[in-house]
């Protein structure tokens, strides 16, 4: 078996499971937000029952449009608070201690190795990195499991891609997943798991993984996922108040030799240039070369994809001393409330904001055309977000390409898409 | 027997398209039925009748996991979507919320845009009334079909609970 069927079978009580099967599975992680809980909510009471299943395994961030944009959206988090309250949920996060809910829940050691997790939110599957199967529901998902801690799934198909090589200068992980799916498309993986290896995975660090596990979903993944090596193991050591018993976690876990795939794709990742997805899909991917003559009126550097610390620090090498062009808005929004701390202790912050930079609470905000930088009509972005659809950053007849940290900084001293090579 | 009109979009059609972000302070389905496919064609909402049937493409519904989307559509009056492929939250959604769905490359091919479709769910059977041709959809796995004859994942776990 894949590590991936090694985790659903024994969260469904079975010895092996097989691809299409459809099985019940005991979930370790309920996650909602704050646009798909308050459904979760009506639908939870609508079931009927008195109490949640585990009080400690659901967790709430309110950060799509937080902190809140306007009063429909406060009473959708004043909602989850209630309700938090009522069925005393554990991990409830208001704005000061939250952050982007698949930059958080790591970093507060919420998601183990092993575990089963399911989310009310598409890029559920970053937990992936973790080597956790992780994958996005719906409300009603969400709620049925909130009820009995436990999930329908189907067994998916495995396609495994082999790594090899070491990222050149300039190059991200997200380079990696945007090249990914511009080759196999955005349904190349549809309701399957992208199961990643070899010495290319090696070299990747932890949070380069959670942003390539991040963008399965855009390849239609069920899943994406890395076993879990030395490297998540010390990830999870260096947390200073771990939510959950570490040590308890599975970081053996591993795909069998004899295990099998549907497809097994190699990927040479020092041929990887810089890429650029353009509008409308994730999957039209260019190299940046090919990108150089639009000109771009926003550039923003965040998200669950590219907001950790060290898309941060990316980020200052390559503005330090450097000036935005004065035409272009550059938002960076830090993913959580630890990596705003850490940017101000190392003097990122000072960088950007020297920069011409804007820097942010954080939240999801213009990622998904919530708020903190909604696009008017024809404009464009360079983002490091992860979707590029009609109108997703704002007017339907606005336009987001898709790249990683270093080209989206540079993109915004150049007032046109470009590479840092070019600074 | 679902009898309606139909209305077709292309390959792709994201959950941004069907409802977009900007509506999604709000998941009162009247309020986001106004809003319905809005980003993918901005007169649908002031076209789309009661009793309607979308067909679609490849990937139908991909992208977010906002069951906004399954239930804007519903909303909206639109009795069934038919797509080549569906996007696999789009898929549970639609189920767990008592959205027909039907997965047939052959109806979505050889429909075409105003033609009129009867539908029976029971066998998956889609007949276009303009040109006469049948086709039969993929047809759900036992465990699917409780659940969609239970009306949804919500009355299929009360009633598993009351057991």
């Amino acid at each position: 078996m894949t590590i991936t069927q090694k985790i659903l079978a024994a969260h469904a009580g079975k010895k092996s499971v097989s691809p299409g099967e459809l099985i019940n599975c005991k979930v370790d992680i309920v996650l909602g937000n704050d646009i798909t809980t308050p459904p979760a909510i009506k639908a939870f009471e609508n079931i009927g029952v008195t109490k949640v299943f585990n009080r400690n395994r659901i967790i709430l961030v309110p950060d799509h449009f937080t902190p809140a944009k306007d009063m429909k959206s406060a009473n959708q988090v004043k909602m989850m608070k209630e309700f938090a309250k009522k069925y005393k949920i554990a991990n409830f996060y208001e704005v000061g201690c939250m952050g982007i809910e698949h930059a958080l829940l790591p970093e507060e050691a919420l998601t183990l190795p092993g575990d089963l997790i399911i989310g009310a939110d598409s890029h559920t599957c970053t937990y992936g990195a973790m080597g956790a199967f992780a994958t996005g529901v719906g409300s009603t998902d969400m709620a049925a499991a909130m009820a009995t801690g436990e999930v329908w799934l189907k067994v998916p198909e495995q396609i495994r891609f082999e790594l090899n090589g070491k990222l050149g200068r300039w190059t991200e992980a997200k380079d990696i997943i945007l090249y990914i799916i511009g080759r196999i498309g955005v349904d190349g993986a549809r309701y399957k798991t992208m199961e990643f290896c070899g010495e290319g995975v090696k070299n990747l660090s932890v949070e380069g993984r959670l942003t390539i596990a991040n963008m399965a979903i855009e390849a239609g993944a069920k899943n994406g996922i890395f076993a879990p090596d030395n490297k998540v193991k010390s990830y999870l050591k260096n947390i200073k108040n771990p939510k959950r018993n570490i040590s308890k976690a599975n970081y053996t876990l591993e795909s069998d030799r004899d295990a099998r795939y549907e497809q097994i794709i190699a990927i040479n990742v020092n041929e990887i240039e810089p890429q650029v997805s353009f509008p409308p899909l994730p999957s039209n991917a260019k190299p940046v070369s090919q990108a150089k003559d639009v000109k771009i009126d926003q550039a923003v550097i965040g998200s669950c994809t590219n907001g950790r610390i060290e898309d941060l620090r990316v980020a200052a090498k390559i503005l330090k001393g450097k000036k935005a062009q004065s035409n272009v808005r550059l938002i960076i929004l830090p993913a959580t409330r630890a990596t705003v701390k850490q940017a101000v202790k190392e003097g990122l912050v000072d960088i950007f904001i020297d920069a011409g930079a804007i820097v942010s609470t954080p939240t999801c905000g213009p990622c998904l055309g919530g708020h903190m930088g909604i696009l008017g009509e024809g404009e464009k972005a360079i983002a490091t977000t992860n979707r590029n659809f009609i109108g997703r950053m704002g007017h339907p007849k606005s336009e987001v390409y898709l790249s990683n940290v270093a080209v989206a900084a540079a993109s915004a001293v150049l007032g046109r898409i470009g590479s840092p090579e070019e600074l | 027997m679902i009898k309606g009109k139909t209305w077709k979009f292309a390959d792709n059609v994201d959950t941004d398209q069907i409802i977009p972000a900007r509506y999604l302070n709000t998941s009162d389905p009247a309020e986001l039925a106004k809003h319905v496919m809005e980003d993918a064609d901005e007169t649908f909402p002031s076209k789309v009748k009661a009793g309607d049937i979308i067909v679609g493409g490849e990937n139908f519904g991909c992208g977010s996991s906002r069951e906004h989307a399954p239930i804007a559509i519903k909303a909206a009056g639109v009795q069934a979507v038919i797509a080549k492929s569906f996007a696999r939250i789009f898929y549970r959604n639609a189920i767990n919320i008592g959205l027909p769905i039907l997965e047939s490359k052959g109806a979505a091919e050889n429909i075409n845009e105003g033609d009129e479709v009867e539908i029976e769910l029971a066998s998956g059977s889609i007949k276009n009334l303009k040109s006469a041709q049948t086709f039969k959809a993929a047809a759900f796995p036992e465990f699917m079909q409780e659940l969609i004859k239970a009306g949804g994942l919500i009355n299929y776990v009360k009633k598993k609970l009351s057991k």
